[in-house]
């Protein structure tokens, strides 16, 4: 059946069994293969995607459910590593594997969307959707905390300069819908 | 194992570029090779970098990256000694090609040992090679020479040349003479001991498929191979004809166990045009099972045997020191404890997978594996073809933890896309990877300690009941030419075991893989009446290494059991530990009793029980351990130490338990000496973080039941991996640096810290934990 799938603001139409979860038309069909399986049951988070802007297992979203609503993938966080959670996890080197820190890091970009100033506990509630087996949660919490300092950093630089300064923490939820 | 590079002679061996620049190599002689071959010993490479006529300075990292950190931290040494800025390193994964780079494998904490000195040498030997370039081109002595970033300078004439427009040159000389290398002093180190980090961090950030589960080919197939539930199991029969009428199956075959050597793989393959038409078509599949004799094994059975087991005279005595008997009579006091653990699954987050495609009569395999060389072994036994026709690419992995040392995914991919001649990916899901594991063995250990009047411990036995291989693996169609897959040795590789059900030898018995215990595993050689005891029961479920393969479950044992005895003695736990190690030891020769070729072990080689004294010490000082007294009710410290993978770690804990039994790890504080030099800091400090939480989950929540010979777990719900708000928030990684060659970190962090939480929870509530994981006894994280 054919979907139309708005992912990272581009939209494009896929031919896939409405019962396929969107983790694997976003792999196998659109080839962006930032997003990760993991269990296939929505227990590891190794897949989180935005829907609508919200943190989604995309193994638990059928592609019926994810047609023409905005979906935003690591992929799409930023052209260019500069989300500022993608340079909190180089500068406080996150990784181990890395496997799992596509969906750590977009669990943490819609918690930080809703919550930039985001407290220790608020993070263990909203971070408990993902495993990392590699035990590097010490680092990613801190890599949150840095995250929220660095976006205050420069929401304050663009209130200075009175451009059209973003409101929200990433001006990447602005996911354009349908052409 | 040599576990330093003390004994090995290096060769440095330099070629031109193509197009300019230059390349340069070590190569690692093994001394004893050297001896016993008459002088004919292979020179190994160990290292490979180029320098480009730009000055950019192109390292191979030749090892398997499991998110060690091994891709970042084998080009740093090179980068420092021949002093160049890290930002002109480019790092480029190296294929499978041990004729070009040696040994390329990621297992046993062995990278740091093994590669600290070549490394270095690779790097100086360049570096002296293109001052040797710059001196004749200036014409002056070399010693008037420096070098800085990537430069060559001649301070006195204010002249420089960049290394990149010295390369070709430096090509053309003869390579140096190891022992005339002037390595660097540790405090002129500019990037060495300084925190770097991971080379593919901004790759993982972006989401760029590095993984082996991220590979596609052209016209690729995806499938699906649905195993035998009991372990060794083959198809009776299967509804093949209907599931290969159903939307986007293209092919599916039933596969006996022989076809494919190496693992328990019989089963039906489903290959389809996607990942999601073959788990959907494998849903409807219906298959009959010739389940064979690891039906019967089942973990309630295989306790209540151990429990008998222990009440009769041992199968084996493996070390006997002193007289045990007269110890027990002469002790003040006598305590006796029974402790378990169970089978574990490895579970990387990365699920089992293997890319294949064959064509004109050779086969190119993607995989992520901890022993490239022993896959394509396999590969070519399984498919009947020469390893030469084999290419193997190496792919970044999503956790190893011992799981990708066994390669079994990897010839079912290339059986496939022989069979079919298209290019095929195989992904297991999560279910396939916990249902056919190699899987951490469980153990049993029964414990009877005493302790004289003045509170010295004089008396120690423990009898091991543990497992030997029910049954011959199936035998591979050709004669097997594998080296011994990591630390222990894959399924076939044991000797012919009993059958199944009879009483085992009394000696000589093959330990089932990681189930073993060696001859000096502490405390042996530290207690004067000492004796190390072994049963056996056949076991039919496939075991293999897990992250600090024997020592992640043995540490809990014994560091539990020495903290009951330290309570018994009325002791500081601590001071207890310390006292022990000032025992003058045993020597580290098999002890009198000791049966002959007493297996396992080896671990315990080397070991110095000042080293241990001086991290105890240390841990005491960090974690303000004089203070435990003072906390509040329902709050303890607990200390454990293990040596293992040559490195020295003691930790100390603090808990609080309520009275639900909900336990809250408040602070870890680690001290390790892994000898010298901390390499990359940043990268050691993870390894550290990340032993902790791993351990800390098996303490409280892993297991892998066995039951009518099938693992009963099939996912995360039921296998709960730790999470964020369960991790302790404050973890130190502390180092006790000492005058000793640098050592491994993947794994010698882990062990300690399952006793060190048990042993503070027992100071919190005084409840001792006996069994893993202690969330069957009603604990829980708070």
């Amino acid at each position: 059946m054919p979907f139309a799938l708005n992912v990272n603001g581009k939209t494009t139409t896929v031919d896939v069994p409405d019962d396929t979860p969107l983790l694997w038309v976003l792999r196998d069909v659109l080839d962006l293969k930032g997003t990760k399986f993991g269990c296939g049951v929505g227990q590891c988070g190794a897949c989180t995607v935005h829907l609508r802007g919200r943190a989604v297992r995309s193994c638990q979203v059928l592609v019926s459910a994810a047609a023409n609503a905005p979906i935003v993938t690591i992929e799409g966080l930023s052209a260019d590593a500069s989300h500022p959670l993608q340079k909190a996890w180089q500068e406080l080197d996150v990784p181990e594997c890395g496997y799992c820190q596509a969906g750590q890091i977009m669990s943490a970009a819609a918690l930080l969307a809703n919550n930039p100033d985001v407290s220790s506990s608020d993070i263990d509630a909203a971070m408990n959707t993902n495993i990392c087996r590699c035990g590097t949660y010490v680092r990613i919490k801190k890599g949150i905390m840095r995250a929220a300092q660095l976006n205050k950093a420069r929401l304050a630089e663009a209130a200075k300069s009175k451009d059209d300064a973003p409101k929200k923490f990433i001006p990447l939820e602005k996911v354009e819908v349908t052409r | 194992m040599s576990p330093v590079a003390m004994d090995r002679r290096s060769f440095l061996r330099v070629s031109a570029l193509a197009g300019g620049g230059m390349v340069i190599a070590a190569y690692m002689d093994p001394v004893a090779a050297f001896q016993g071959r008459g002088g004919q010993a292979p020179l190994v490479p160990n290292a490979f970098i180029t320098i480009a006529p730009d000055g950019i300075v192109t390292i191979i990292g030749k090892n398997p990256e499991i998110g060690q950190g091994v891709k970042t931290m084998l080009p740093l040494i090179i980068a420092d000694e021949l002093d160049v800025d890290w930002k002109d390193v480019r790092i480029m994964q190296g294929d499978l090609d041990t004729a070009k780079y040696g040994g390329q494998s990621a297992g046993g904490s062995t990278a740091t040992p093994s590669n600290w000195t070549p490394m270095r040498q690779v790097g100086a030997g360049a570096r002296a090679q293109l001052m040797a370039a710059a001196a004749a081109r200036w014409n002056v002595p070399v010693t008037e020479l420096t070098t800085a970033s990537g430069r060559v300078n001649h301070a006195s004439s204010k002249r420089s040349f960049g290394y990149g427009e010295l390369a070709t040159e430096a090509a053309k000389l003869p390579a140096p003479d190891v022992a005339t290398l002037t390595l660097k002093d540790p405090k002129d180190y500019k990037i060495i001991g300084k925190p770097l980090g991971g080379v593919d961090n901004p790759s993982i950030v972006t989401g760029k498929p590095l993984y082996g589960i991220d590979v596609t080919r052209p016209g690729m197939l995806h499938a699906t191979w649905q195993r035998c539930p009991v372990f060794g199991g083959k198809v009776g029969s299967a509804n093949i004809d209907e599931i290969k009428t159903l939307p986007g199956v293209k092919h599916v075959f039933i596969v006996d166990p022989a076809v494919v050597g190496g693992g328990p793989v019989g089963g039906v393959a489903i290959v389809a045009d996607s990942f999601w038409a073959a788990q959907k078509a494998r849903q409807a599949l219906k298959v009959t099972w010739d389940e064979g004799p690891t039906a019967s094994n089942s973990m309630t059975e295989f306790a209540k045997r151990a429990v008998a087991l222990s009440k009769e005279a041992p199968h084996r005595t493996l070390r006997a020191d002193g007289d045990v008997n007269a110890g027990f009579s002469g002790a003040a006091k006598v305590v006796e404890a029974a402790y378990t653990y169970p089978f574990l699954n490895h579970a990387p987050l990365e699920p089992m997978n293997a890319t294949a495609e064959f064509k004109d009569g050779k086969l190119d395999m993607w995989i992520g594996s901890q022993t490239p060389a022993s896959a394509r072994t396999a590969i070519a036994r399984a498919l009947q073809m020469q390893e030469t026709d084999i290419n193997i690419h190496m792919v970044r992995m999503g956790g190893g933890f011992g799981r990708r040392l066994y390669n079994d995914y990897a010839p079912e991919a290339g059986y496939l896309a022989k069979q079919l001649g298209v290019p095929v990916k195989l992904v297991w899901t999560r279910e396939d990877d916990m249902h056919n594991d190699l899987y951490r063995p469980a153990g049993f250990h029964f414990f009877k300690g005493g302790v004289d009047a003045q509170g010295k411990l004089v008396a120690w036995r423990g009898h091991f009941v543990t497992f030997t291989p029910q049954q011959a693996p199936a035998a591979p169609p050709q004669p097997a030419t594998a080296a011994a897959v990591g630390a222990t040795p894959p399924p076939g590789a044991t000797p012919p075991p009993p059958p199944a059900g009879a009483a085992p030898p009394a000696q000589n018995t093959p330990f089932s893989p990681s189930a073993n215990v060696g001859a000096t595993e502490f405390l042996a050689r530290f207690v004067p009446n000492f004796a190390l005891d072994l049963s056996f029961m056949p076991l039919g479920v496939p075991t293999g290494a897990h992250r600090a393969p024997g020592s992640n479950a043995l540490a809990f044992v014994m560091q539990s059991f020495t903290d009951e005895m330290a309570h018994a003695a009325g002791k500081d736990p601590l001071q207890f530990r310390i006292d022990l190690l000032n025992v003058p030891p045993i020597a580290m020769t098999a002890a009198p009793g000791a049966a002959p070729n007493a297996g396992g072990g080896g671990q315990q080689q080397g070991f110095d029980p000042a080293r241990m004294r001086g991290v105890l010490e240390m841990v005491r000082d960090v974690s303000g351990w004089a203070g435990r007294t003072k906390l509040p009710a329902g709050t303890g410290m607990g200390v454990a130490f293990h040596f293992s993978h040559s490195g020295y770690f003691a930790q100390v804990a603090r808990v609080r338990v309520d009275a639900n039994k909900r336990v809250r790890v408040e602070k870890v504080w680690s001290v390790g000496d892994v000898g010298r030099q901390i390499i990359n800091p940043s990268n050691a400090e993870s390894q550290v973080h990340s032993a902790v939480i791993d351990g800390l989950g098996q303490l409280m929540s892993l297991e892998i039941g066995i039951e009518g010979g099938k693992a009963v777990q099939g996912n995360f719900q039921q296998y709960p991996l730790m999470r964020m708000r369960q991790a302790p928030p404050e973890i130190e990684a502390h180092w006790k640096i000492t005058d000793n060659n640098p050592t491994g970190l993947g794994e010698p962090a882990l062990p300690p810290i399952l006793p060190t939480v048990a042993n503070a929870i027992f100071a919190a509530t005084g409840q001792r934990l006996r069994s893993l994981p202690i969330g069957k006894l009603g604990y829980s994280w708070m």
